[in-house]
């Protein structure tokens, strides 16, 4: 945890922004992560088939290349692997029933002006700073 | 050419995670953790994707079409409705867990960390579990379920 980090966060944002931007100019889509997951999951069926490998395998890519040229990109994990384990179910569940996640809902949506997107991210933000509060000032 | 530029823009989407530092759960939880010594990176990093996705999207929905498809491909639900709020509620409690949402948890892999393995193969398991409650065909079932449509958000 270096704290604050404004500049680099901002950056980080701006290429996310493009990124979701030129997949719709480009390829009519959605940059839903939840979705394209589970895409990959599904046997990249429908339209036209393997995209979402595609751009999964470009998520690995993109955050090795920064990796290596930033000399290592810390990932500090917050919690047990029972712990993550209970997170990941709920994440992926969660993603799926409420159609999307952080950036389908919270980056797409939002940029879309959707309504629904809207909710969606104004309650996964809620309940994500509750669980916080309680796991680490409550328990 | 479809799918290159998908690999493109995943390229982009993953280093924008690393370079933000958003790949970091401990540094997500900074910003979830209003109580405690609060991180504010994380709206920074929203903030820019909107920055250029918000005025971006309104452009290119202009179009007729997108360049390498037929037709854009957007969500078609309209009402709020208890599965998206219960989703969105349950999707929160895990990612305040764990720090990790599906972009960061995925682009995380490259570190090697086995409790990133253990995240990303239960959330695979979560997104199973919910095409067989809610998708009758199961997960390699409906067309829909694997375009992310009729699901519609993303």
């Amino acid at each position: 945890m270096e704290g604050f980090t404004p500049v680099s966060g901002l950056v980080g944002g701006l290429l996310i922004g493009v990124a979701v931007a030129l997949l719709l100019l480009l390829n009519g889509r959605i940059a839903g992560i939840s979705g394209i997951v589970a895409g990959v999951l599904g046997g990249f069926r429908g339209g036209v088939g393997g995209w979402q490998a595609a751009f999964a395998l470009g998520l690995l890519i993109g955050a090795l290349g920064y990796g290596v040229l930033a000399g290592g990109v810390p990932v500090e994990v917050p919690a047990s692997v029972p712990v993550m384990v209970v997170a990941g179910l709920l994440v992926g569940f969660g993603a799926r029933l409420g159609s999307g996640c952080t950036s389908g809902h919270g980056v797409c949506g939002l940029a879309r002006l959707s309504v629904r997107s809207v909710v969606a991210t104004a309650v996964f933000m809620g309940t994500a700073f509750a669980t916080v509060f309680i796991v680490r000032h409550v328990l | 050419m479809f799918r290159i530029a998908a690999l493109f823009c995943g390229v982009l989407f993953g280093a924008g995670l690393a370079v933000s530092g958003m790949i970091n759960p401990e540094k997500v939880l900074g910003f979830l953790d209003l109580a405690g010594n609060w991180d504010p990176t994380l709206a920074f990093v929203m903030g820019g994707a909107l920055l250029v996705a918000l005025p971006a999207f309104q452009l290119v929905l202009r179009r007729e079409r997108p360049v390498l498809a037929p037709r854009f491909d957007l969500p078609t639900k309209r009402k709020v409705d208890a599965r998206l709020v219960v989703g969105s509620a349950v999707f929160g409690v895990g990612w305040g867990l764990g720090g990790f949402c599906p972009g960061p948890a995925v682009a995380a892999l490259v570190s090697g960390k086995g409790a990133v393995i253990a995240f990303v193969l239960a959330m695979f398991a979560g997104m199973a579990l919910h095409s067989l409650v809610f998708e009758r065909e199961g997960l390699a079932g409906s067309p829909a379920a694997i375009r992310g449509q009729g699901h519609g958000d993303g």
